[in-house]
């Protein structure tokens, strides 16, 4: 398997998930953006992991147990967030403002 | 030989202290158990002179040179320097010791009858036993800080004392006055205890004594400085010029107050300080110049002001404050013993004239008090002829004024005729000396002339007080007369203590004093005057006192005086001494109006109000004020922002880092 192209597109998908997480409001959409950092992430780590060992492979488990963990908390916090407010867009939601 | 009684000396402060906590205790409990109060408050005095006596006895026939010292506990080991907790028994405490308890048991006596009617009475007793227990403190103490625990204690007393009817204003000042001058003067001392113990690495009294030679030389600017910060701080207690203001004021107190503490005892703490150093003054001539200078000019300057007062307790005030400078001009002149002579008669006369004082103002105040009249009970335009009501005060306060102004045989000509006999001896060697002793003679003759119209206008001519206040003036009781008798003895019979050499006596007080200032006699230059004009001297003393009295008796004119509310105001020279010379008000505008603005103006509404509450106290708040502003400025509450940060600082770190 080629290095650099898996390089690449684990870079691309990070990219458009930190663009996703900058630009779009909804709530569910930016995480479904880090939800794609974290996967580039893990293609990083399993390409890596072909040259510098197996130690690389074995944290992409870690990171997938995380992420869905995060995915339970984050989506729970976004339905009470839709039930309390109505809305899940970023924009409306600024109440701890100095 | 046992020494028994000697080991019983810390009786001799214990009994007051115990009769402080007893008195005090009863003030808070039982404040009218004036039968338990009178009972303690005098019997600790009586015990405390009969141990004083005791240990007098005993002392004496040790015939011991050096001084006895007791340690009791270790006070203050800091350091280099170990401080025990120690009285110290010499031939000079010990006249202090029985002038202290014997005059004080007195005046304690006396109070009983002259404060029966006070609310007041057990607090006032608590205070009084106080007092004498520091006092026993000061002039017991082996070291400069045990002494100067007594100095401050008595000053505290003072301070209790003169402001005793603290609920008049007028009161409560003259307290805070005394208390407040005599810092200034308290000043002086703690800053020479600290060259003292710099120099010698001691503080107690044997070892800087006896280092002080080898320690300093004669002469020298540290010598100097230490006596004449010491006289700055006896100036301050022994009301000398330039601190003496506060004596006069502290007249508001009771009388006795004035007699036991203002006049016989703590006012002469000075005099036994400049005793007790006398190696150090015989070190620094010019010490010892300013001592006697100061003196001489204050004896003749106070006694001026009594020329003019009408207040009879304000005329005592200015004649003490001249006596004193006798006492300083004595031991300034290095005649520690006439210094330390004139001291004890005079704590006789003084306390027989205050006492008698008292007696007199008691009198017209109950007959004013039952007419419900405002007069002043203590002018003495509203006294003349009391002698037909009040004979034995009369009489016995004649001797007290014949003591004082200097007429043979009673106690006051030997001692003032020794301090200026003295001072003119030593005028043959140091010609300044000369100036003193004649300001000492006018002052003499002043002395004469002011104690003579006092009782001119307080016992004869005609009675100026009203018609209706005459039934109701009657003598004191005895139980403020018997005091006065014993004090009336002593002030004839003083003399015998000193009887000098030239008159066949033995000089039994000089004698005994000899070992506490031997040293110093020693450094000083001897100076013998030939009989001849010690015999001038003395009959010039006594012309002087007889002229005095005899030019007041024939200038004064009692019977054309007019009562204090229809008197017309003093002119001219007159007015200046009536007004005291105005020091007061020089002192009121050059020091203390000054230092008001200074701490109103500057310190207050500058330094603490702009300075420290603006600028660092609200200058702070605002400062952290604006930078919480500033950040809370980043606390938009828009996740989308936070996100920007973040990864403009991820980039940022990472790019330094691969950088």
């Amino acid at each position: 398997m080629l290095l650099g192209p898996a390089l690449f597109v684990s870079a691309a998908l990070f990219t458009l998930g930190v663009f996703g997480v900058l630009l779009r409001r909804n709530a569910i959409v930016i995480f479904m953006c880090v939800e794609l950092m974290l996967n580039a992430v893990n293609l990083t780590f399993v390409a890596l992991a072909q040259r510098l060992g197996v130690a690389g492979q074995l944290f992409v488990f870690f990171v997938m147990a995380v992420a869905a963990a995060e995915a339970a908390v984050g989506l729970a916090i976004i339905l009470a967030i839709y039930r309390h407010r109505g809305t899940v867009n970023l924009q409306n939601i600024n109440l701890l403002k100095g | 030989m046992s020494a028994s009684a000697l080991q019983l000396l810390w009786l001799v402060p214990a009994l007051p202290l115990a009769g402080f906590v007893l008195n005090g205790a009863l003030a808070l409990w039982r404040p009218n158990a004036k039968a338990a109060v009178s009972t303690i408050g005098v019997g600790a005095l009586v015990l405390a002179f009969a141990a004083a006596t005791a240990a007098v006895a005993e002392f004496a026939r040790l015939h011991q040179a050096a001084p006895l010292v007791f340690r009791y506990w270790e006070w203050m080991p800091v350091g280099d320097l170990r401080l025990d907790f120690a009285l110290q028994f010499d031939q000079l405490s010990a006249v202090m010791a029985l002038v202290v308890t014997g005059v004080g048991a007195l005046i304690h006596l006396f109070s009983v009858g002259y404060m029966h009617e006070d609310a007041g009475y057990a607090r006032y007793f608590a205070y009084l036993n106080l007092f004498v227990f520091f006092m026993l403190m000061l002039v017991l103490g082996a070291s400069f800080p045990v002494m100067f625990v007594g100095w401050e204690g008595v000053g505290l007393c003072s301070y209790l004392l003169i402001g005793f009817w603290f609920t008049e204003q007028i009161n409560a000042d003259a307290g805070k006055k005394a208390f407040i001058v005599n810092r200034i003067g308290d000043s002086g001392f703690l800053i020479a205890m600290f060259l003292i113990f710099r120099a010698t690495g001691a503080l107690d009294f044997g070892p800087v004594f006896g280092r002080a030679q080898a320690v300093f030389p004669a002469a020298g600017t540290t010598i100097t400085a230490v006596t004449l910060l010491l006289f700055l701080g006896c100036a301050g207690k022994s009301a000398q010029i330039p601190l003496y203001t506060w004596l006069p004021d502290a007249m508001q107190g009771p009388t006795p107050v004035s007699a036991l503490i203002h006049a016989a005892t703590m006012v002469t703490a000075g005099v036994y300080l400049v005793a007790r150093c006398n190696v150090l003054f015989a070190l620094s001539p010019l010490g010892s110049a300013a001592v006697a200078g100061v003196g001489a000019l204050t004896a003749l300057f106070a006694a001026t002001i009594a020329l003019k007062q009408w207040d009879i307790k304000r005329v005592l005030a200015y004649s003490t404050i001249s006596q004193l400078g006798y006492m300083f001009l004595g031991v300034g002149t290095g005649a520690y013993a006439a210094g330390i002579f004139h001291l004890v008669t005079h704590a006789f006369f003084k306390a027989l004239l205050f006492l008698g004082s008292g007696s007199v103002i008691q009198a017209l105040h109950h007959a004013y008090h039952a007419t419900h009249s405002h007069d002043d009970a203590q002018d003495m335009r509203n006294m003349g002829g009391l002698r037909r009501y009040l004979p034995w005060t009369a009489t016995l306060m004649w001797i007290a004024t014949l003591a004082i102004a200097g007429i043979p045989p009673l106690s006051g000509f030997f001692s003032k005729d020794a301090i200026l006999g003295a001072a003119f001896a030593l005028a043959t060697a140091e010609p300044i000396w000369y100036v003193y002793w004649a300001m000492g003679v006018a002052a003499a003759l002043l002395t004469a002339f002011y104690m003579t119209r006092l009782m001119l206008y307080t016992f004869h001519g005609p009675t100026r007080t009203g018609e209706q206040e005459r039934q109701h003036l009657h003598e004191a009781p005895w139980v403020m007369t018997g005091p006065l008798l014993v004090l009336g003895l002593l002030s004839l019979s003083g003399g015998l203590l000193n009887l000098p050499e030239l008159m066949g006596g033995g000089a039994f007080l000089h004698h005994w004093l000899e070992p506490v200032t031997a040293l110093a006699d020693r450094m000083r230059p001897a100076v013998e005057l030939s009989r001849v004009v010690e015999w001038a001297l003395l009959s010039g003393a006594v012309g002087v006192a007889a002229l005095g009295i005899f030019g007041a008796v024939r200038l004064l004119k009692p019977e054309a005086l007019l009562p204090a509310r229809l008197a017309p105001p003093e002119t001219g020279l007159g007015r200046l001494l009536w007004k005291k010379w105005y020091v007061d008000e020089l002192y009121d505008a050059i020091i203390v109006r000054p230092l008001q603005w200074l701490a109103r103006e500057v310190l207050w509404k500058s330094i603490d109000a702009r300075l420290v509450d603006g600028l660092i106290v609200n200058g702070s708040a605002t400062a952290s004020r604006a930078l919480g502003w500033l950040g809370s400025r980043l606390q938009t509450g828009e996740v989308g922002f936070y996100v920007v940060l973040f990864v403009v600082g991820v980039l940022l770190l990472v790019g330094g880092a691969v950088r």
